[in-house]
């Protein structure tokens, strides 16, 4: 049977069919899908880890255990989980362990737009690039019986084109059985001590070149012969794009594309005219394919190297663009960039810091949307959990000088993902940040997934949820301060007051995301304006809230449509111009 | 049908973008197509401009249509038509909801919303239909349905799928106990929408 699934959800269906037991992981745009969908089949048990690392190391304990696994995360996660990565690189694996990078070229929901091929190359395992959904599944097999065979983890690379793209998959109907092999004591592969590290290094080296000749031999590096003029040496969907564009090209498709097939690549080389590599990103493959001393055409500067590919880039740079007109409207288009949505709890916080002028160093999650006009309220975002350590530096460097300091703001599952040991820096440190942790109760930017402040499992089972304030408390924080985002006065006494003392102080700003509370029992009156007593003075507007525009008479009006209910914009009116809506 | 067809689907988040692509792709695969269908997910959520690719033909490379390929294109805004326009064959279809949603920068008075934009589209050159799309949703009972209201005008471009398939494609993705309404809301989507037609 022929059925239409994404590549994250043939992924997770490749994890049925071969069989595998055990997944974990860490929420990620590209990659979120992937645990979601694992997740609907009983026979697997798949949970959300705090943050990737974790996530890879309950994966390589399961792995030991001898039951198949798949860890999935973003591109960025891995940089996270890259920790045991290096390591699990010498110990190998016991049953099949297969990451998923989820990459995101383009950065369509993503700090930077890393290339994590290379992860593949710095810890020497092998590498494997679908180009379409049939491909994702079935290389989830191929992973787990190269990952047992050369006993090595094996990076599955997808991209944000890859993972949220449909196409036909043939489905199997059966479940592979797999043998469960045994752990079985071997201190010299496992326990990675200087000295026994040193041989596993060897065996690193050894296991590469027995990767490679898998790589000469692999059908999933073909060879497609066509036009003899022009030979494209490819991989991924850059692949898919390549062939749309130059269809008549004789081809090389890499599926299996570290460590490259070496032979394979000169005898194509020799065969074909001219020799181009279309890829995403980095040159990984071009570069390697020059050392072989085989010219590449075109070189480096054929193709950008930042930014997502698109069949029109590849066009062009192959000449095959149709020269036509291209209409021009005459106006500017506004963009329509993502915005806080009504009733975001966030929204009265950011308010909150942007007219007392108070730096922030920032995180990542829904909240950084906060940067956009008119808010402009966050000064900093580097990844995940840097809100904490970024502030502690900054206030530790300033300290004594009339630089005001900056507070940290983090959401609940950012904070839990890699924040706590930042503050625990700035207890230890005796540093004076004001941390704030932005409590919506969710992961609400990768689409409300649970984390362990949540109470539920990723099964949706129920567990117990951290206690954010003991926690804090344990770290050694005795300035700790819960308060409702929805309530400004409060908001900006405790803001005050807690930037203002001389010791390190956490205010939760505790409120469930609006797109969760939208369903639950708490409802709320919409608001509207008395067009009467509004002024136009605009100050309303500076929330940013979309639901709240300009009308034509120059008085602020609410859009019932969108309007959720949040007392914010009331708060900010001195006229008293907005009012719920009476029933 | 014969060959490909490369359809485009744009609007705002939350708007049912991505449904509506969804049943479209099953369509074509239903009909016996090759189909591709890319959709961008995360940032573009909270209220961002979404777009979403479909493509049915016997054989489909790329799960992105090269600009200027589109046959047709599905704006669920006015505003987003006008962003998407080039992607559309100089004679290709418009079908535009008569909406406008203003993105956060007109909002807070940064930026003006483009005036007249049905007329700018029809200075394209392609055939632009603008569709009722709010109204007819709201007749069959649900502005929420708007997403079939214009899968139904699509419908009528494409002819060699007949209207069965649709509805039992529809069936498969809403709700049993919302289907009625949606069935409703495509159908006066593919009867009425074309009464008011823009040809260049």
């Amino acid at each position: 049977m022929k059925i239409l699934l994404s590549g994250n959800e043939a992924v997770a269906r490749g994890a049925y069919e071969f069989g595998v037991g055990f997944a974990a992981g860490y929420p990620g745009t590209p990659s979120t899908e992937i645990l979601e969908n694992i997740a609907r089949y009983p026979e697997i048990y798949a949970q959300w880890s705090p943050n990737e690392k974790v996530a890879l190391e309950v994966g390589i304990g399961a792995s030991l255990a001898g039951v198949r696994t798949l860890v999935a995360m973003k591109h960025v996660g891995l940089n996270v989980a890259a920790d045991p990565l290096m390591t699990l690189a010498y110990t190998g694996v016991n049953a099949g362990l297969v990451i998923i990078t989820a990459d995101d070229p383009g950065m369509h929901s993503s700090q930077n737009e890393q290339d994590n091929r290379f992860f593949a190359q710095f810890a020497q395992i092998p590498l494997l690039e679908p180009s379409d959904s049939q491909e994702a599944k079935d290389m989830v097999g191929f992973g787990l019986t190269i990952s047992e065979q050369y006993d090595t983890p094996v990076l599955l690379r997808l991209t944000t084109r890859i993972s949220h793209s449909k196409s036909l998959i043939v489905v199997a109907d059966e479940r592979q059985v797999v043998p469960r092999p045994p752990f079985s004591k071997d201190a010299q592969k496992y326990v990675m001590i200087p000295a026994h590290s040193r041989g596993r290094h060897v065996l690193v080296k050894k296991r590469a070149k027995s990767l490679r000749e898998l790589s000469e031999a692999s059908e999933w590096n073909r060879c497609e012969l066509n036009d003899l003029s022009i030979g494209i040496i490819s991989s991924g969907v850059a692949y898919q794009y390549a062939r749309e564009v130059l269809p008549e090209a004789s081809f090389l498709k890499l599926g299996l594309s570290y460590p490259l097939p070496r032979e394979r690549i000169k005898d194509f080389a020799a065969k074909v005219g001219k020799l181009y590599v279309v890829e995403e990103l980095t040159p990984f493959i071009e570069d390697q394919v020059r050392a072989l001393g085989i010219t590449v055409e075109g070189g480096r500067s054929l193709l950008p190297d930042t930014g997502e590919l698109t069949p029109e880039i590849v066009a062009k740079a192959f000449g095959k663009d149709s020269p036509r007109e291209v209409f021009n409207p005459g106006v500017s288009i506004p963009p329509r960039p993502p915005v806080m949505c009504p009733g975001c709890p966030h929204r009265g916080l950011f308010y909150t810091l942007s007219r007392k002028k108070i730096r922030a160093m920032g995180d990542i999650g829904c909240y950084t949307l906060s940067v956009m006009p008119p808010l402009e309220a966050m000064d900093l975002c580097i990844c995940m959990g840097a809100s904490i350590g970024t502030a502690h530096g900054f206030n530790k460097a300033t300290q004594g000088s009339d630089i005001q300091p900056v507070v940290a703001v983090i959401g609940d599952s950012t904070f839990i993902h890699s924040g706590i040991t930042g503050l625990l820096d700035v207890v230890y440190n005796q540093g004076t940040t004001t941390v704030i942790i932005l409590d919506n109760r969710t992961t609400a930017m990768t689409g409300f997934q649970h984390h362990p402040g949540t109470g539920y499992t990723l099964k949706g089972h129920p567990t117990q949820a951290v206690d954010l304030v003991a926690l804090a408390k344990a770290l050694g924080i005795s300035r700790i301060e819960v308060v409702d985002p929805y309530d400004l006065a409060q908001l900006s006494r405790i803001i005050d007051q807690e930037i203002a003392a001389a010791e390190p102080s956490l205010i939760i700003s505790r409120r469930s995301c609006a797109l969760l509370s939208r369903n639950s029992a708490e409802r709320y009156l919409q608001r509207q304006v008395d067009a009467e007593l509004c002024s136009g003075c605009k100050r309303c507007l500076k929330l940013g809230c979309p639901a709240m525009s300009l009308g034509n008479e120059g008085k602020v009006l609410i859009d019932p449509l969108l309007c959720n209910g949040c007392p914010v914009c009331e708060q900010v009116c001195s006229r008293g111009a907005i009012r719920a809506v009476s029933n | 049908m014969n060959g490909k067809q490369d359809i485009l689907i744009v609007g705002v988040g939350g708007q049912g973008i991505i449904l509506a692509s969804k049943i479209l792709a099953d369509v074509g695969k239903e009909a016996g197509f090759e189909v591709k269908q890319s959709e961008v997910h995360g940032m573009s959520q909270r209220g961002g401009s979404v777009s979403t690719h479909v493509r049915f033909g016997r054989a489909v490379a790329s799960p992105l249509i090269r600009e200027g390929e589109a046959e047709f294109l599905l704006s669920f805004e006015l505003l987003e038509a006008l962003r998407w326009v080039n992607f559309v064959q100089p004679r290709g279809h418009i079908l535009v909801n008569n909406l406008r949603i203003n993105p956060a920068p007109v909002s807070t008075g940064l930026a003006e919303y483009p005036a007249d934009i049905e007329l700018l589209l029809q200075k394209s050159g392609r055939q632009v239909r603008l569709i009722e799309g709010t109204e007819l949703a709201e007749q069959a009972g649900s502005k929420r349905a708007m997403n079939m209201v214009l899968l139904g005008a699509l419908s009528r471009l494409l002819p060699d799928i007949p209207e069965d398939r649709w509805l039992r494609v529809i069936g498969l993705h809403v709700p049993a106990k919302s289907r009625q309404m949606n069935e409703q809301a495509f159908q006066l989507g593919r009867e009425k929408s074309m009464e008011k037609s823009y040809e260049s």
